[in-house]
Protein backbone atom coordinates (compact mmCIF):
# COMPACT_ATOMS: atom_id res chain seq x y z
CA UNK A 1 0.00 0.00 0.00
CA UNK A 2 2.67 2.49 1.10
CA UNK A 3 4.94 1.25 -1.64
CA UNK A 4 2.37 1.96 -4.35
CA UNK A 5 1.81 5.41 -2.88
CA UNK A 6 5.51 6.20 -3.02
CA UNK A 7 5.65 4.90 -6.57
CA UNK A 8 2.65 7.02 -7.41
CA UNK A 9 4.27 10.18 -6.04
CA UNK A 10 7.54 9.41 -7.79
CA UNK A 11 5.65 8.90 -11.03
CA UNK A 12 3.87 12.22 -10.65
CA UNK A 13 7.12 14.06 -9.88
CA UNK A 14 8.56 12.66 -13.07
CA UNK A 15 5.52 13.89 -14.94
CA UNK A 16 5.91 17.37 -13.49
CA UNK A 17 9.56 17.51 -14.50
CA UNK A 18 8.52 16.71 -18.03
CA UNK A 19 5.68 19.22 -17.99
CA UNK A 20 6.32 22.18 -15.65
CA UNK A 21 3.04 23.74 -16.80
CA UNK A 22 1.17 20.96 -15.03
CA UNK A 23 2.90 21.81 -11.79
CA UNK A 24 1.99 25.48 -12.21
CA UNK A 25 -1.65 24.55 -12.84
CA UNK A 26 -1.70 22.31 -9.79
CA UNK A 27 -0.27 25.09 -7.64
CA UNK A 28 -2.80 27.59 -9.00
CA UNK A 29 -5.69 25.30 -8.22
CA UNK A 30 -4.50 24.60 -4.70
CA UNK A 31 -3.73 28.28 -4.11
CA UNK A 32 -7.22 29.37 -5.22
CA UNK A 33 -8.91 26.87 -2.98
CA UNK A 34 -6.74 27.99 -0.09
CA UNK A 35 -7.74 31.61 -0.75
CA UNK A 36 -11.44 30.71 -0.80
CA UNK A 37 -11.25 28.79 2.46
CA UNK A 38 -9.07 31.41 4.14
CA UNK A 39 -11.51 34.19 3.22
CA UNK A 40 -14.42 32.22 4.66
CA UNK A 41 -12.62 31.36 7.89
CA UNK A 42 -11.36 34.92 8.22
CA UNK A 43 -14.79 36.52 7.78
CA UNK A 44 -16.48 34.19 10.22
CA UNK A 45 -13.58 34.21 12.66
CA UNK A 46 -13.29 37.99 12.61
CA UNK A 47 -16.99 38.57 13.24
CA UNK A 48 -17.07 35.97 16.04
CA UNK A 49 -13.91 37.20 17.78
CA UNK A 50 -14.95 40.85 17.64
CA UNK A 51 -18.59 40.18 18.37
CA UNK A 52 -18.82 37.56 21.10
CA UNK A 53 -17.20 39.74 23.82
CA UNK A 54 -19.75 42.44 22.99
CA UNK A 55 -22.80 40.27 23.53
CA UNK A 56 -24.43 41.62 26.67
CA UNK A 57 -27.75 41.05 28.42
CA UNK A 58 -28.66 44.64 27.51
CA UNK A 59 -28.70 43.70 23.86
CA UNK A 60 -31.62 41.36 24.50
CA UNK A 61 -33.70 43.75 26.61
CA UNK A 62 -37.44 43.69 25.85
CA UNK A 63 -37.67 47.42 25.12
CA UNK A 64 -35.51 49.15 22.52
CA UNK A 65 -33.88 52.37 23.68
CA UNK A 66 -31.10 54.38 22.09
CA UNK A 67 -28.89 53.30 25.00
CA UNK A 68 -29.19 49.54 24.76
CA UNK A 69 -30.01 49.25 21.00
CA UNK A 70 -31.74 45.99 21.89
CA UNK A 71 -32.24 43.49 19.13
CA UNK A 72 -35.24 41.73 20.69
CA UNK A 73 -37.89 43.80 18.84
CA UNK A 74 -36.00 43.11 15.60
CA UNK A 75 -36.07 39.38 16.31
CA UNK A 76 -39.83 39.51 16.95
CA UNK A 77 -40.37 41.45 13.72
CA UNK A 78 -38.27 38.93 11.84
CA UNK A 79 -40.36 36.05 13.22
CA UNK A 80 -43.62 37.77 12.23
CA UNK A 81 -42.38 38.45 8.71
CA UNK A 82 -41.11 34.88 8.34
CA UNK A 83 -44.47 33.44 9.44
CA UNK A 84 -46.61 35.69 7.22
CA UNK A 85 -44.34 35.29 4.19
CA UNK A 86 -44.33 31.49 4.60
CA UNK A 87 -48.12 31.34 5.04
CA UNK A 88 -48.41 33.06 1.66
CA UNK A 89 -45.54 31.58 -0.31
CA UNK A 90 -45.55 27.95 0.87
CA UNK A 91 -49.08 26.95 -0.28
CA UNK A 92 -48.64 28.83 -3.55
CA UNK A 93 -45.21 27.36 -4.17
CA UNK A 94 -46.21 23.78 -3.34
CA UNK A 95 -49.44 23.94 -5.38
CA UNK A 96 -47.56 25.39 -8.38
CA UNK A 97 -45.00 22.62 -8.18
CA UNK A 98 -47.77 20.00 -7.89
CA UNK A 99 -49.38 21.40 -11.01
CA UNK A 100 -46.10 21.45 -12.93
CA UNK A 101 -45.04 17.92 -11.95
CA UNK A 102 -48.28 15.97 -11.44
CA UNK A 103 -50.86 17.58 -13.71
CA UNK A 104 -49.29 19.49 -16.59
CA UNK A 105 -48.84 17.69 -19.89
CA UNK A 106 -45.50 17.79 -21.65
CA UNK A 107 -45.00 20.46 -24.27
CA UNK A 108 -47.72 22.65 -22.79
CA UNK A 109 -47.06 26.30 -23.79
CA UNK A 110 -48.29 27.56 -20.41
CA UNK A 111 -45.68 25.47 -18.61
CA UNK A 112 -42.89 27.11 -20.56
CA UNK A 113 -44.19 30.55 -19.67
CA UNK A 114 -44.44 29.56 -15.98
CA UNK A 115 -40.87 28.22 -16.08
CA UNK A 116 -39.62 31.39 -17.73
CA UNK A 117 -41.35 33.72 -15.27
CA UNK A 118 -40.16 31.65 -12.31
CA UNK A 119 -36.57 31.87 -13.57
CA UNK A 120 -37.07 35.61 -14.01
CA UNK A 121 -38.34 35.96 -10.43
CA UNK A 122 -35.33 34.02 -9.15
CA UNK A 123 -32.96 36.42 -10.89
CA UNK A 124 -34.52 39.72 -9.82
CA UNK A 125 -32.31 41.49 -7.26
CA UNK A 126 -33.82 42.26 -3.87
CA UNK A 127 -33.70 46.03 -4.35
CA UNK A 128 -36.12 45.67 -7.30
CA UNK A 129 -38.46 43.66 -5.04
CA UNK A 130 -38.14 46.44 -2.50
CA UNK A 131 -39.00 49.04 -5.12
CA UNK A 132 -41.99 47.02 -6.29
CA UNK A 133 -43.17 46.50 -2.72
CA UNK A 134 -42.94 50.24 -2.12
CA UNK A 135 -44.91 51.04 -5.27
CA UNK A 136 -47.53 48.32 -4.92
CA UNK A 137 -48.13 47.29 -1.30
CA UNK A 138 -47.01 50.48 0.45
CA UNK A 139 -48.32 53.11 -1.99
CA UNK A 140 -50.94 51.65 -4.37
CA UNK A 141 -52.66 49.48 -1.75
CA UNK A 142 -52.06 52.13 0.89
CA UNK A 143 -50.65 49.84 3.57
CA UNK A 144 -47.85 52.25 4.40
CA UNK A 145 -44.53 50.96 5.78
CA UNK A 146 -45.76 47.80 7.45
CA UNK A 147 -44.77 44.27 8.37
CA UNK A 148 -47.51 43.04 6.04
CA UNK A 149 -46.07 44.89 3.03
CA UNK A 150 -42.59 43.55 3.87
CA UNK A 151 -43.83 39.99 4.32
CA UNK A 152 -45.76 39.98 1.02
CA UNK A 153 -42.78 41.41 -0.84
CA UNK A 154 -40.56 38.66 0.56
CA UNK A 155 -43.22 36.03 -0.16
CA UNK A 156 -42.87 36.81 -3.88
CA UNK A 157 -39.10 36.75 -3.50
CA UNK A 158 -38.95 33.25 -1.98
CA UNK A 159 -41.69 31.79 -4.20
CA UNK A 160 -39.23 30.56 -6.87
CA UNK A 161 -37.02 28.96 -4.19
CA UNK A 162 -39.94 26.96 -2.79
CA UNK A 163 -41.31 26.09 -6.23
CA UNK A 164 -37.99 24.79 -7.49
CA UNK A 165 -37.11 22.67 -4.45
CA UNK A 166 -40.65 21.24 -4.28
CA UNK A 167 -40.51 20.38 -7.98
CA UNK A 168 -37.21 18.55 -7.50
CA UNK A 169 -38.59 16.72 -4.48
CA UNK A 170 -41.77 15.67 -6.33
CA UNK A 171 -39.77 14.46 -9.32
CA UNK A 172 -37.65 12.34 -6.99
CA UNK A 173 -40.72 10.38 -5.81
CA UNK A 174 -40.65 7.06 -7.74
CA UNK A 175 -43.53 6.53 -10.18
CA UNK A 176 -44.22 3.14 -8.62
CA UNK A 177 -45.61 4.96 -5.55
CA UNK A 178 -48.21 6.69 -7.72
CA UNK A 179 -49.02 3.51 -9.64
CA UNK A 180 -49.39 1.58 -6.40
CA UNK A 181 -51.80 4.17 -5.09
CA UNK A 182 -53.85 4.15 -8.29
CA UNK A 183 -53.90 0.34 -8.24
CA UNK A 184 -55.46 0.45 -4.77
CA UNK A 185 -58.23 2.58 -6.18
CA UNK A 186 -57.13 6.01 -4.97
CA UNK A 187 -57.91 8.99 -7.17
CA UNK A 188 -55.42 11.52 -8.48
CA UNK A 189 -55.99 14.06 -5.71
CA UNK A 190 -55.78 11.49 -2.91
CA UNK A 191 -52.58 10.12 -4.44
CA UNK A 192 -51.03 13.58 -4.51
CA UNK A 193 -51.96 14.48 -0.94
CA UNK A 194 -51.58 11.09 0.78
CA UNK A 195 -48.70 9.50 -1.14
CA UNK A 196 -46.64 11.91 -3.21
CA UNK A 197 -46.47 14.99 -0.98
CA UNK A 198 -45.65 13.06 2.24
CA UNK A 199 -42.80 11.20 0.52
CA UNK A 200 -41.46 14.47 -0.86
CA UNK A 201 -41.70 16.18 2.53
CA UNK A 202 -37.98 16.34 3.47
CA UNK A 203 -37.17 18.01 0.15
CA UNK A 204 -40.02 20.46 0.48
CA UNK A 205 -39.00 21.30 4.04
CA UNK A 206 -35.42 21.90 2.93
CA UNK A 207 -36.74 24.44 0.41
CA UNK A 208 -38.92 26.13 3.00
CA UNK A 209 -36.04 26.43 5.44
CA UNK A 210 -33.85 27.80 2.65
CA UNK A 211 -36.56 30.42 2.10
CA UNK A 212 -36.49 31.28 5.81
CA UNK A 213 -32.74 31.80 5.52
CA UNK A 214 -33.26 34.18 2.61
CA UNK A 215 -35.86 36.17 4.58
CA UNK A 216 -33.70 36.43 7.69
CA UNK A 217 -30.73 37.66 5.65
CA UNK A 218 -32.70 40.14 3.54
CA UNK A 219 -32.29 43.89 3.90
CA UNK A 220 -32.70 45.79 0.63
CA UNK A 221 -36.24 44.54 -0.02
CA UNK A 222 -37.36 45.55 3.47
CA UNK A 223 -35.96 49.06 3.96
CA UNK A 224 -38.81 50.71 2.05
CA UNK A 225 -41.56 48.14 2.63
CA UNK A 226 -41.40 47.18 6.32
CA UNK A 227 -39.46 50.26 7.26
CA UNK A 228 -36.97 50.77 10.05
CA UNK A 229 -38.97 51.38 13.24
CA UNK A 230 -37.11 49.67 16.08
CA UNK A 231 -40.01 48.89 18.36
CA UNK A 232 -42.22 45.89 19.01
CA UNK A 233 -45.11 46.16 16.51
CA UNK A 234 -48.72 46.68 17.60
CA UNK A 235 -50.18 44.88 14.61
CA UNK A 236 -49.35 43.73 11.11
CA UNK A 237 -49.78 47.22 9.72
CA UNK A 238 -47.15 48.78 11.96
CA UNK A 239 -43.68 49.31 10.63
CA UNK A 240 -40.82 47.29 12.04
CA UNK A 241 -37.21 46.44 11.26
CA UNK A 242 -35.98 42.87 10.99
CA UNK A 243 -32.66 41.69 12.41
CA UNK A 244 -30.79 42.33 9.14
CA UNK A 245 -32.23 45.82 8.77
CA UNK A 246 -31.33 46.48 12.42
CA UNK A 247 -27.80 45.32 11.67
CA UNK A 248 -27.61 47.65 8.66
CA UNK A 249 -28.88 50.67 10.60
CA UNK A 250 -26.41 50.07 13.43
CA UNK A 251 -23.49 49.64 11.04
CA UNK A 252 -24.30 52.65 8.87
CA UNK A 253 -24.99 55.01 11.77
CA UNK A 254 -21.54 54.14 13.06
CA UNK A 255 -22.44 55.07 16.66
CA UNK A 256 -22.83 51.55 17.99
CA UNK A 257 -19.99 49.63 16.37
CA UNK A 258 -19.59 47.21 19.30
CA UNK A 259 -23.29 46.43 19.31
CA UNK A 260 -23.13 46.04 15.53
CA UNK A 261 -20.45 43.36 15.94
CA UNK A 262 -22.59 41.54 18.48
CA UNK A 263 -25.69 41.78 16.27
CA UNK A 264 -23.65 40.46 13.34
CA UNK A 265 -22.73 37.41 15.44
CA UNK A 266 -26.38 36.72 16.27
CA UNK A 267 -27.42 37.16 12.63
CA UNK A 268 -24.59 35.03 11.31
CA UNK A 269 -25.21 32.20 13.77
CA UNK A 270 -28.98 32.18 13.09
CA UNK A 271 -28.49 32.08 9.30
CA UNK A 272 -25.78 29.41 9.60
CA UNK A 273 -28.02 27.18 11.71
CA UNK A 274 -30.94 27.64 9.28
CA UNK A 275 -28.81 26.75 6.26
CA UNK A 276 -27.31 23.79 8.07
CA UNK A 277 -30.76 22.38 8.86
CA UNK A 278 -31.81 22.90 5.25
CA UNK A 279 -28.74 21.01 4.01
CA UNK A 280 -29.39 18.15 6.42
CA UNK A 281 -32.95 17.88 5.11
CA UNK A 282 -31.75 17.94 1.52
CA UNK A 283 -29.24 15.17 2.28
CA UNK A 284 -32.01 13.05 3.75
CA UNK A 285 -33.82 12.84 0.41
CA UNK A 286 -30.74 12.01 -1.62
CA UNK A 287 -30.03 9.16 0.79
CA UNK A 288 -33.46 7.78 0.17
CA UNK B 1 -58.82 21.04 -7.47
CA UNK B 2 -56.73 20.95 -10.63
CA UNK B 3 -57.91 24.50 -11.29
CA UNK B 4 -56.59 25.57 -7.87
CA UNK B 5 -53.19 24.08 -8.69
CA UNK B 6 -53.25 25.76 -12.09
CA UNK B 7 -54.12 29.13 -10.56
CA UNK B 8 -51.32 28.76 -8.02
CA UNK B 9 -48.93 27.96 -10.85
CA UNK B 10 -49.94 31.16 -12.58
CA UNK B 11 -48.87 33.23 -9.55
CA UNK B 12 -45.38 33.65 -10.90
CA UNK B 13 -46.68 34.91 -14.25
CA UNK B 14 -48.96 37.28 -12.39
CA UNK B 15 -46.13 38.46 -10.13
CA UNK B 16 -43.73 39.18 -13.00
CA UNK B 17 -46.47 41.02 -14.91
CA UNK B 18 -47.31 43.10 -11.84
CA UNK B 19 -43.66 43.95 -11.16
CA UNK B 20 -43.12 45.02 -14.78
CA UNK B 21 -46.35 47.01 -14.81
CA UNK B 22 -45.65 48.94 -11.61
CA UNK B 23 -42.01 49.65 -12.41
CA UNK B 24 -42.70 50.79 -15.97
CA UNK B 25 -45.85 52.80 -15.22
CA UNK B 26 -44.08 54.69 -12.45
CA UNK B 27 -40.66 54.95 -14.10
CA UNK B 28 -41.23 55.57 -17.81
CA UNK B 29 -43.15 58.89 -17.47
CA UNK B 30 -40.33 60.35 -15.37
CA UNK B 31 -37.81 59.13 -17.92
CA UNK B 32 -39.85 60.76 -20.69
CA UNK B 33 -40.13 64.01 -18.76
CA UNK B 34 -36.38 64.19 -18.19
CA UNK B 35 -35.70 63.04 -21.74
CA UNK B 36 -34.54 59.48 -22.34
CA UNK B 37 -31.11 60.47 -23.66
CA UNK B 38 -30.54 63.13 -21.00
CA UNK B 39 -31.47 60.55 -18.41
CA UNK B 40 -29.36 57.67 -19.68
CA UNK B 41 -26.35 59.65 -20.89
CA UNK B 42 -26.44 62.66 -18.58
CA UNK B 43 -23.21 62.95 -16.65
CA UNK B 44 -24.66 64.94 -13.76
CA UNK B 45 -27.01 63.80 -11.01
CA UNK B 46 -28.14 66.84 -9.04
CA UNK B 47 -31.70 66.36 -7.81
CA UNK B 48 -31.55 69.70 -5.95
CA UNK B 49 -31.23 71.56 -9.25
CA UNK B 50 -33.42 69.18 -11.23
CA UNK B 51 -30.62 67.50 -13.19
CA UNK B 52 -31.08 63.75 -13.46
CA UNK B 53 -28.38 61.96 -15.45
CA UNK B 54 -27.62 58.39 -14.41
CA UNK B 55 -24.57 57.69 -16.58
CA UNK B 56 -22.31 57.88 -13.47
CA UNK B 57 -24.41 55.19 -11.79
CA UNK B 58 -24.57 53.00 -14.91
CA UNK B 59 -20.78 53.19 -15.22
CA UNK B 60 -20.43 52.65 -11.48
CA UNK B 61 -22.45 49.44 -11.65
CA UNK B 62 -20.49 48.24 -14.68
CA UNK B 63 -17.11 49.05 -13.10
CA UNK B 64 -17.71 47.31 -9.78
CA UNK B 65 -19.26 44.33 -11.58
CA UNK B 66 -16.26 44.09 -13.90
CA UNK B 67 -13.98 44.34 -10.88
CA UNK B 68 -15.91 41.61 -9.11
CA UNK B 69 -15.65 39.35 -12.16
CA UNK B 70 -11.91 40.03 -12.43
CA UNK B 71 -11.29 39.08 -8.79
CA UNK B 72 -13.95 36.44 -8.17
CA UNK B 73 -14.18 34.43 -11.38
CA UNK B 74 -10.59 33.12 -11.74
CA UNK B 75 -10.42 32.08 -8.08
CA UNK B 76 -13.92 30.61 -8.28
CA UNK B 77 -13.28 28.52 -11.40
CA UNK B 78 -9.93 27.25 -10.12
CA UNK B 79 -11.53 26.30 -6.80
CA UNK B 80 -14.28 24.48 -8.70
CA UNK B 81 -11.62 22.60 -10.70
CA UNK B 82 -9.93 21.57 -7.47
CA UNK B 83 -13.21 20.41 -5.96
CA UNK B 84 -14.32 18.44 -9.00
CA UNK B 85 -11.04 16.95 -10.18
CA UNK B 86 -8.26 17.17 -7.61
CA UNK B 87 -9.66 16.99 -4.17
CA UNK B 88 -9.62 13.82 -2.05
CA UNK B 89 -12.97 12.83 -0.55
CA UNK B 90 -12.11 13.83 3.01
CA UNK B 91 -11.23 17.38 1.94
CA UNK B 92 -14.34 17.60 -0.24
CA UNK B 93 -16.49 16.73 2.75
CA UNK B 94 -15.16 19.91 4.35
CA UNK B 95 -14.99 22.12 1.25
CA UNK B 96 -18.55 21.66 0.05
CA UNK B 97 -20.19 22.89 3.28
CA UNK B 98 -17.63 25.71 3.39
CA UNK B 99 -18.80 26.97 -0.02
CA UNK B 100 -22.45 26.61 1.06
CA UNK B 101 -21.62 28.62 4.15
CA UNK B 102 -20.07 31.38 2.05
CA UNK B 103 -23.29 31.47 0.02
CA UNK B 104 -25.38 31.70 3.16
CA UNK B 105 -23.76 34.74 4.77
CA UNK B 106 -26.25 37.66 4.51
CA UNK B 107 -25.15 40.61 2.41
CA UNK B 108 -25.33 43.06 5.35
CA UNK B 109 -22.78 40.93 7.16
CA UNK B 110 -20.54 41.01 4.08
CA UNK B 111 -21.05 44.76 3.93
CA UNK B 112 -20.19 45.18 7.59
CA UNK B 113 -17.09 43.05 7.15
CA UNK B 114 -16.11 45.22 4.18
CA UNK B 115 -16.68 48.35 6.23
CA UNK B 116 -14.58 47.31 9.21
CA UNK B 117 -11.87 45.27 7.46
CA UNK B 118 -11.55 45.98 3.73
CA UNK B 119 -12.06 49.76 3.82
CA UNK B 120 -9.24 50.37 6.35
CA UNK B 121 -7.09 47.78 4.56
CA UNK B 122 -7.44 49.52 1.18
CA UNK B 123 -6.94 52.94 2.81
CA UNK B 124 -3.71 51.87 4.51
CA UNK B 125 -2.34 49.94 1.54
CA UNK B 126 -3.22 52.11 -1.43
CA UNK B 127 -4.18 55.48 0.06
CA UNK B 128 -7.38 57.39 -0.59
CA UNK B 129 -10.17 57.18 1.93
CA UNK B 130 -10.76 53.46 1.45
CA UNK B 131 -14.34 53.56 0.17
CA UNK B 132 -13.68 52.97 -3.50
CA UNK B 133 -14.30 51.00 -6.67
CA UNK B 134 -11.47 48.71 -5.66
CA UNK B 135 -12.96 47.91 -2.25
CA UNK B 136 -16.40 47.26 -3.71
CA UNK B 137 -14.88 45.05 -6.42
CA UNK B 138 -13.00 42.92 -3.92
CA UNK B 139 -16.02 42.53 -1.66
CA UNK B 140 -18.32 41.64 -4.58
CA UNK B 141 -15.64 39.29 -5.88
CA UNK B 142 -15.83 37.42 -2.57
CA UNK B 143 -19.62 37.44 -2.61
CA UNK B 144 -19.91 35.88 -6.10
CA UNK B 145 -17.39 33.12 -5.29
CA UNK B 146 -20.00 30.56 -4.14
CA UNK B 147 -22.14 31.16 -7.26
CA UNK B 148 -19.19 30.73 -9.61
CA UNK B 149 -17.89 27.71 -7.69
CA UNK B 150 -21.12 25.72 -7.51
CA UNK B 151 -22.23 26.33 -11.11
CA UNK B 152 -18.73 25.63 -12.49
CA UNK B 153 -18.34 22.53 -10.36
CA UNK B 154 -21.52 20.95 -11.67
CA UNK B 155 -20.58 21.96 -15.23
CA UNK B 156 -17.18 20.25 -14.85
CA UNK B 157 -18.74 17.16 -13.30
CA UNK B 158 -21.21 16.94 -16.20
CA UNK B 159 -18.38 16.40 -18.72
CA UNK B 160 -18.14 12.66 -19.50
CA UNK B 161 -15.22 10.97 -17.73
CA UNK B 162 -14.17 9.43 -21.05
CA UNK B 163 -13.00 12.84 -22.33
CA UNK B 164 -10.58 13.08 -19.44
CA UNK B 165 -9.43 9.48 -19.83
CA UNK B 166 -8.91 10.03 -23.53
CA UNK B 167 -6.53 12.84 -22.65
CA UNK B 168 -4.59 10.63 -20.26
CA UNK B 169 -4.40 7.88 -22.86
CA UNK B 170 -2.76 10.29 -25.27
CA UNK B 171 -0.03 10.92 -22.69
CA UNK B 172 -1.30 14.13 -21.11
CA UNK B 173 -0.75 14.67 -17.41
CA UNK B 174 -3.71 14.83 -15.05
CA UNK B 175 -3.54 18.65 -15.06
CA UNK B 176 -3.22 18.95 -18.83
CA UNK B 177 -6.16 16.65 -19.34
CA UNK B 178 -8.35 18.56 -16.88
CA UNK B 179 -7.43 22.02 -18.13
CA UNK B 180 -7.24 21.43 -21.86
CA UNK B 181 -9.94 18.80 -22.39
CA UNK B 182 -12.47 18.75 -19.54
CA UNK B 183 -12.53 22.50 -18.89
CA UNK B 184 -13.16 23.58 -22.52
CA UNK B 185 -15.92 20.98 -22.74
CA UNK B 186 -17.55 22.53 -19.66
CA UNK B 187 -17.13 26.08 -20.95
CA UNK B 188 -20.75 26.94 -21.69
CA UNK B 189 -21.84 25.75 -18.24
CA UNK B 190 -19.03 27.78 -16.66
CA UNK B 191 -20.05 30.82 -18.75
CA UNK B 192 -23.58 30.41 -17.40
CA UNK B 193 -22.14 30.56 -13.89
CA UNK B 194 -20.24 33.73 -14.75
CA UNK B 195 -23.38 35.34 -16.18
CA UNK B 196 -25.30 34.40 -13.03
CA UNK B 197 -22.51 35.97 -10.99
CA UNK B 198 -22.74 39.16 -13.09
CA UNK B 199 -26.44 39.32 -12.22
CA UNK B 200 -25.68 38.89 -8.52
CA UNK B 201 -22.96 41.56 -8.55
CA UNK B 202 -24.94 44.16 -10.48
CA UNK B 203 -27.98 43.65 -8.27
CA UNK B 204 -26.15 43.69 -4.95
CA UNK B 205 -27.08 46.66 -2.81
CA UNK B 206 -26.42 46.48 0.90
CA UNK B 207 -22.81 45.33 0.71
CA UNK B 208 -21.92 47.92 -1.94
CA UNK B 209 -23.57 50.78 -0.10
CA UNK B 210 -21.28 50.24 2.88
CA UNK B 211 -17.96 50.21 1.03
CA UNK B 212 -18.30 52.14 -2.25
CA UNK B 213 -18.40 55.73 -0.99
CA UNK B 214 -21.61 56.48 -2.92
CA UNK B 215 -20.57 59.77 -4.54
CA UNK B 216 -22.85 60.51 -7.50
CA UNK B 217 -20.17 61.58 -9.96
CA UNK B 218 -18.39 60.10 -12.94
CA UNK B 219 -15.88 57.39 -11.96
CA UNK B 220 -12.61 59.16 -11.19
CA UNK B 221 -10.28 56.25 -10.51
CA UNK B 222 -9.92 52.86 -8.89
CA UNK B 223 -9.35 54.38 -5.46
CA UNK B 224 -12.17 56.92 -5.67
CA UNK B 225 -15.71 56.42 -4.49
CA UNK B 226 -18.59 55.58 -6.76
CA UNK B 227 -22.35 55.12 -6.69
CA UNK B 228 -24.16 52.22 -8.37
CA UNK B 229 -27.71 51.99 -9.73
CA UNK B 230 -28.84 49.93 -6.74
CA UNK B 231 -27.38 52.19 -4.08
CA UNK B 232 -28.76 55.31 -5.80
CA UNK B 233 -32.27 53.99 -5.11
CA UNK B 234 -31.64 53.11 -1.47
CA UNK B 235 -29.82 56.33 -0.57
CA UNK B 236 -32.34 58.81 -1.92
CA UNK B 237 -35.69 56.98 -1.90
CA UNK B 238 -36.26 57.91 1.74
CA UNK B 239 -36.78 61.60 1.05
CA UNK B 240 -37.43 61.84 -2.70
CA UNK B 241 -40.68 63.30 -4.06
CA UNK B 242 -42.29 63.91 -7.45
CA UNK B 243 -39.84 63.92 -10.38
CA UNK B 244 -36.91 62.98 -8.14
CA UNK B 245 -38.84 59.92 -6.96
CA UNK B 246 -39.80 59.14 -10.56
CA UNK B 247 -36.15 59.39 -11.59
CA UNK B 248 -35.20 56.91 -8.85
CA UNK B 249 -37.88 54.47 -10.00
CA UNK B 250 -36.59 54.95 -13.56
CA UNK B 251 -33.14 54.03 -12.21
CA UNK B 252 -34.79 50.82 -11.01
CA UNK B 253 -36.24 50.30 -14.50
CA UNK B 254 -32.79 50.58 -16.07
CA UNK B 255 -31.42 48.08 -13.55
CA UNK B 256 -34.39 45.77 -14.18
CA UNK B 257 -33.77 45.84 -17.94
CA UNK B 258 -30.09 45.01 -17.37
CA UNK B 259 -31.13 42.09 -15.17
CA UNK B 260 -33.66 40.81 -17.72
CA UNK B 261 -30.98 40.79 -20.42
CA UNK B 262 -28.56 38.98 -18.10
CA UNK B 263 -31.21 36.42 -17.09
CA UNK B 264 -32.08 35.77 -20.71
CA UNK B 265 -28.45 35.11 -21.64
CA UNK B 266 -28.16 32.84 -18.59
CA UNK B 267 -31.16 30.74 -19.70
CA UNK B 268 -29.82 30.53 -23.25
CA UNK B 269 -26.38 29.43 -22.03
CA UNK B 270 -27.86 26.81 -19.70
CA UNK B 271 -29.98 25.45 -22.51
CA UNK B 272 -26.89 25.23 -24.73
CA UNK B 273 -24.90 23.56 -21.95
CA UNK B 274 -27.61 20.94 -21.45
CA UNK B 275 -27.82 20.09 -25.10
Amino acid sequence: MIKTKVQNIRHRLKMYRRSPLSLVLLLLVVLSTTITVTILLFIIGYILVKGIPNITADLFAWEYTSQNVSLTPAVINTLIIVVVALLTAVPLGIFSAVYLVEYARHGNKLIEIIRLTTETLAGIPSIIYGLFGLLFFVTALGWGFSLLAGAFTLAIMILPVIMRTTEEALKAVPNSYREGSFALGAGKLRTVFRIVLPSAMPGILSGIILGVGRIVGETAALLYTAGTVAEIPKNLLSSGRTLSVHMYVLASEGLYINQAYATAVVLLVVVMIINWISNMMAKKITKG
Amino acid sequence: MQTVFLLAACTSIFAVALICLFLFVNGIPAMAEIGVLDFLLGKKWKPSSGIYGILPMILGSIYVTAGAIATGVPIGILTAVYMAKFCPKYIYRFLKPAVDLLAGIPSVVYGFFGLVVLVPLVRDTFGGNGSSILTASILLGIMILPTVISVSESAIRAVPESYYQGGLALGATHEQSVFFITLPAASSGIMAGVVLAIGRAIGETMAVIMVAGNQARMPAGLLKGIRTLTTNIVIEMGYAAELHRGALIATGVVLFVFILIINLSFSLLIRRANR
